[in-house]
């Protein structure tokens, strides 16, 4: 931890990204892979920050953390209310949609989990016909474990988006003041995803050692750089010799942060529901080196390019 | 009697459309007057709800029967908003399924795909 000040000390004179202000996310291309490992264990490492569980389908940072003084809060999308005894079937609402969510045969007809709550077809509607009704979609939940703040959204089972569920949640992480921030993303490369590691400053991409995890790893890949977002990876479930992940790193001038072994006693912890950081020395240290490295190299980013 | 049927080309010897909300066009013909007319899908490039909004151009046609291999849930639901009767085509061209339909051959469309949603052929 004596690092960490130090650099914390250093890096205050010189660069534009605020340690308590850096947002960090984890990702990879396929769930399995470790993002929740990764980001449960850097954010316990760190002294003080949150952790925010972005991964809505399936959310399980919380089970390790095990937090405590729970804040939930429903997270709704507005769904068009029609009013059949105002409309007039002028279908201004139905050519408006660029969703498709509605059409008209004899009356209105809406379809709520095509629509994405734009609310244009309220604004287009010249009888006032349309109005908006909360459909809820999920919640948002906030805990404390220790020096960790854990913010976890919970999608509802059948919705087809978790978009809103995901900008609330960080909406509301940010509202709660400046702090150091690890954001456990969904798994895949796709709007969820997309929405998670926006407004972040560094990506951890999270590999496993196979070919089909180099063809996951290419995935977010291609997403970060389309993003222009400063990023590296970590090598998980290490074995020796061969790593496809390794080499497709190398062969794509990705710098490897960290590589995870494959070891029973890490398993063994992380089975138990065990924050490995928090119960082992060996481990702690791991996550407050990667920490360190990651800060540097946002920071790094940063500087290079401002 | 009008009947719809989604094609891949504009003629009357074209294939029927696998996709009922990606078809390129939809074939409207009269039975009595034996007139046909192709719509073009200007839903078909959709990213979402292509099934509904193709649905609305079949029902703004004036069709009275749709005859198509297949036909997702949302396509469906607003179908069975209107006095649609739904046919299942067989394997060939619009004119084969005109002639199928007219003998009296075909079916009514009996099951519904849960839809594509985005992940359709293109």
């Amino acid at each position: 931890m004596a690092s960490y000040r130090c650099l914390v000390k250093f890096t205050k004179a010189y660069t534009v990204v605020d340690l308590n202000n850096m947002n960090i996310a984890v990702l990879s291309g396929k769930g399995g892979t470790g993002k929740t490992l990764v980001s449960v264990n850097l954010a316990a490492a760190a002294e003080k920050a949150a952790y925010v569980d972005c991964d809505i389908e399936e959310p399980n940072g919380n089970l390790f953390f095990k937090a405590e003084n729970i804040l939930e809060n429903d997270v709704n999308v507005k769904i068009p209310l029609v009013d059949k005894s105002l409309c007039n079937g002028c279908r201004k609402c139905v050519d408006f949609c660029k969703f498709n969510a509605l059409a008209y045969i004899k009356e209105l007809i809406v379809f709520e989990e095509v629509c994405h709550s734009c609310g244009g077809c309220k604004l287009v509607c010249p009888q006032n016909a349309i109005t908006e009704k909360d459909e809820p979609v999920g919640k948002i939940q906030k805990g404390i474990s220790g020096g960790v703040s854990v913010y976890t959204g919970i999608m509802n089972i059948g919705e087809a988006s978790g978009v809103p569920i995901i900008k609330k949640l960080l909406s509301f992480e940010k509202s709660e003041g400046n702090k150091l921030t690890i954001i456990d993303s969904p798994p895949g490369s796709a709007c969820n995803v997309m929405e998670s590691i926006q407004d972040v400053d560094y990506c951890i991409l999270v590999a496993e050692p196979t070919l089909f995890g180099v063809h996951n790893l290419s995935m977010v890949h291609e997403l970060v750089k389309i993003f222009n977002k400063p990023f590296g990876a970590v090598l998980n479930k290490c074995l020796d010799g061969e790593n496809p992940a390794e080499k497709y790193c190398n062969d794509n001038n990705i710098k490897i942060l960290a590589k995870i072994p494959y070891d029973t006693e890490l398993g063994k912890l992380n089975s138990e529901g065990e924050i490995i950081a928090r119960k082992s020395e060996k481990y702690r240290e791991m996550f407050s080196t990667l920490l360190n490295k990651v800060i540097e190299e946002a920071q790094n980013a940063a500087t290079v390019n401002t | 009697m009008k009947i719809a049927i989604p094609t891949v080309k504009n003629t009357l010897n074209s294939n029927v459309s696998s996709s009922f909300g990606r078809a390129e066009y939809f074939l409207i013909y009269d039975t009595e007057t034996k007139e046909n007319l192709f719509v073009e899908n200007t839903a078909k490039d959709s990213r979402g709800g292509a099934g509904i909004k193709a649905a609305q151009i079949v029902i703004d046609s004036k069709a009275e029967a749709l005859l198509t291999p297949r036909l997702g849930e949302n396509a469906a639901e607003v179908l069975k908003s209107s006095d649609m009767k739904i046919y299942k085509s067989i394997e060939g061209t619009a004119e084969e399924n005109i002639e199928a339909f007219t003998g009296g051959k075909l079916s009514l469309l009996g099951e519904v795909h849960e839809g594509l949603h985005g992940r359709g052929l293109k």
